[in-house]
């Protein structure tokens, strides 16, 4: 071929290239109902949006690995999915990538101190699983500056993170009060905190939780404090895409499996005595009795792997958030037969 | 052979796809299909994931609070919101393209210099920051010194009652009393003065080719008009106003008069604008090169001073190379601006993140976005080319 003739054909072949591109559906999009849990069990991994730098939530431990309160919700999805807790794929998002990275179907399911919401439910086109944590916007000032309510502060300057319910909450809780201030909103919540540490806020807002693990990792914790005001109402816990109702499933009855489980005493070190139980209860979460894993799409003894490989809510959260993790007393995170909130829906 | 049949044998030889008038019309077509398809893909693409597309919760209330810029509160819309982000981006982009080719222009000839000191020091100047990346200038500039700096308690101050804390710059500021109403038409008048001159110094120039007076002139009635008006009206109509730390009740410190930088918009303002001044005193550098040596010598053996020859004979010849890059550079300055998100400056970037969070419309959010820099830069382009014409040799 005469090489003139190449420059039309070059020309020709990358329109070609494109259109073909642009008509070729987004990938990995769920053509059916319930296409998302098959589309994980063919790429065998289950991709989890989540934190990657909030201490006891989400966070990269020393050797590299993604370890946490909600990390470990990830991983007992996974368990639940393929009985095996190594098969998470995670995807460190900030406040203000998380949604949009669910809405585009890149991620699974996101599991990162989300605050579930009338607005995000529907504008967002998001669905909540189940809350996995119930918390409240809390406000954190210097122990000197002789802050005590909200009231006090006026003209303060208060730091914040963007994309956040806590922007929302915050104005509202100072406009309620009549209160003037200032607000900073920082796209990382380590940037938030810096700002806050170097003295550039009065106070720092976020989820009380937050704030906890955040003073925990401070210089010197003992010269800041977390006032005792309850700004907003924060559930926070997994979510999927709208309208993929089976996946979703999944995602819910693997968060309340773990809670039932806290509530009829198995845990990881007890649940190969438990599959003998007569407890009909134990039976059925453990797959001994019943067909509830197929019913959801995955294998009947779904739990006895999520149980085995992460453990229960209470072996989870005091693994991460009890006196050996960051400390936050279990308050409203009790199970509700224990004075607390979290209360599983029948398992039958 | 006749000419007509060449033409006919050749059109036999050239076959459609190497005619030029026919690739003309068919690539035009090619990009029209591919524009349509590429836009209905992303649409259909849009419509499966259940998502719908308006721009209708531009009029809702935010109910979040900023902070930066023109009044905000919580009860105004998101389209002000976006507003405020507009505005804070163009106070930036503005001031900073200024005082980057001040800075950049400084930079620029003195690294020509011949003082070995002067050269050296603008060289170090530009190689270190133009070899290190804007975003971690910022952080450092931010979290390493600004935020560094005193609390309001203990703020620097120098004279002139400037205050320097980790609240930010508190600068003096003038502002106008009551008499201010009856000065302003004294500075009108004085403009309009000024301008006058102008017009009859440029007429001058064009009829006999030299002016007819020293441009000094032209700032005679600047100064002397308001002076003036100063002296008839009894009172300052001028106050200039001090910033003063003062304390509130609880023991909250607060700056109080004057005007005030925010930490935040100091950083990225000084941030953009030692970035952008280094790329401007290279560009600058090689303008001033790009004029043939010989020109410098024939002003010299002519008697002018070195400061006579720079403006004179150089700058007029190299400012026509220096111009097209520096319009990349204001671009680059209005762009990188949108860096701010990182050290919570509430520009157009950042307001608008905050507002895709908080109404989900992420698609219509990143288009608005994408909408008001393409504006912004466009409208640069064109003063700058506009500039760019009125600069090229003009021939009799």
């Amino acid at each position: 071929m005469k090489p003139r003739a190449l420059l039309p054909l070059t020309v020709l072949t990358i329109f070609a290239l494109l259109i073909v591109a642009a008509c070729a559906p987004a990938a990995e999009e769920p053509t059916a109902p319930g296409g998302r849990l098959q589309l994980i069990k063919d790429r065998g991994m289950v991709i989890c949006g989540c934190n990657a730098e909030l201490i006891g939530f989400g966070y990269i431990n020393p050797d590299g690995e993604f370890e946490g309160f909600d990390v470990d919700f990830c991983k007992a999805i996974a368990a639940a999915v393929f009985s095996d807790a190594t098969k998470v794929e995670f995807r460190p998002l900030t406040a203000a990538e998380r949604l949009p990275a669910l809405q585009t179907g890149e991620i699974d399911v996101l599991i990162r101190n989300t605050t579930w919401t009338l607005t995000r439910d529907t504008a967002n086109e998001l669905d909540w699983a189940a809350v996995s944590f119930y918390d409240g916007q809390g406000m954190m000032v210097r122990t000197d500056s002789g802050y005590k309510t909200l009231e006090d502060m006026e003209g303060a300057t208060v730091c914040c993170t963007t994309g956040t319910t806590t922007e929302m909450n915050l104005a509202d809780a100072f406009r309620m009060r009549g209160v003037e201030y200032t607000p900073l909103l920082f796209e990382s919540t380590q940037d938030t905190n810096t700002a806050y540490e170097e003295g550039r806020c009065d106070g720092e807002t976020s989820d009380k939780s937050q704030l906890a693990a955040l003073r925990s990792a401070m210089a010197n914790p003992e010269d800041h404090i977390i006032l005792d005001v309850t700004m907003s109402k924060e559930p926070l816990g997994p979510l999927t895409a709208h309208g993929d109702n089976q996946w979703n499933d999944v995602v819910r009855w693997v968060v309340w499996g773990m809670m039932e489980a806290e509530e009829s005493g198995v845990n990881s070190q007890n649940v190969d005595a438990m599959l003998a139980s007569d407890n009909p209860t134990i039976k059925r979460l453990l797959g001994v009795e019943g067909e509830m894993g197929t019913s959801l799409g995955i294998s009947d003894d779904f739990m006895v792997y999520v149980l085995k490989q992460v453990g229960n809510y209470q072996e989870v959260y005091m693994r991460h958030l009890g006196p050996e993790g960051i400390d936050i007393p279990r308050g409203p995170n009790e199970l509700w037969n224990n004075g607390g909130l979290l209360y599983p829906m029948a398992w039958r | 052979m006749s000419r007509g049949a060449t033409m006919a044998e050749r059109r036999r030889v050239v076959p459609f796809w190497r005619d030029e008038r026919v690739l003309k019309v068919l690539t035009q077509i090619g990009f029209v299909v591919l524009v349509l398809v590429v836009g209905s893909g992303m649409l259909s693409n849009y419509r499966k994931r259940g998502l719908t597309f308006s721009f209708g919760f531009l009029d809702e209330e935010a109910s979040f609070n900023l902070a930066e810029g023109i009044p905000f509160s919580p009860t105004d819309s998101y389209a002000r919101a976006f507003l405020v982000g507009v505005v804070n981006t163009a106070r930036v982009a503005g001031l900073g393209i200024i005082l980057a080719t001040l800075v950049g222009l400084v930079t620029g000839i003195a690294r020509l210099s011949d003082n070995w000191l002067i050269s050296k020091i603008a060289s170090v100047y530009i190689e270190i920051i133009r070899n290190t990346p804007l975003l971690v200038q910022l952080f450092f500039l931010y979290f390493a010194v600004i935020i560094q700096l005193p609390a309001l308690r203990e703020a620097i101050m120098l004279p002139g009652n400037i205050f320097l804390s980790n609240r930010g710059v508190a600068l003096p500021w003038p502002r106008p009393t009551a008499l201010f109403g009856p000065w302003w038409p004294f500075l009108v008048v004085a403009l309009i003065g000024a301008v006058i001159l102008l017009i009859i110094r440029g007429r001058g120039v064009q009829r006999t080719g030299r002016p007819s007076f020293n441009l000094l002139w032209v700032g005679v009635p600047l100064i002397v008009i308001p002076v003036l008006g100063w002296l008839l009206i009894p009172g300052n109509p001028l106050l200039l106003d001090l910033p003063e730390i003062v304390s509130k009740s609880g023991g909250v410190l607060k700056v109080e008069g004057g005007t005030k930088l925010s930490p935040e918009y100091t950083a990225l303002l000084f941030g953009l604008v030692v970035y952008t001044g280094a790329f401007i005193a290279e560009v600058v550098r090689a303008g001033i090169l790009a004029v043939p040596r010989g020109q410098t010598e024939a002003a010299r053996a002519q008697g002018f001073t070195n400061g006579q020859i720079l403006r004179l004979i150089i700058m007029p010849q190299a400012l026509r190379v220096i111009i097209p890059p520096l319009i990349s550079q204001y671009l680059n300055l209005t762009k990188n601006s949108s860096l701010a998100i990182g050290i919570a400056f509430l520009d157009l970037y950042a307001v608008s993140t905050t507002m895709l969070n908080q109404s989900g419309r992420v698609v219509e959010v990143f288009l608005m976005i994408m909408a008001s820099y393409l504006t912004m830069s466009l409208t640069i382009s064109l003063i700058m080319n506009i500039v760019n014409r009125r600069i090229q040799i003009v021939e009799r």
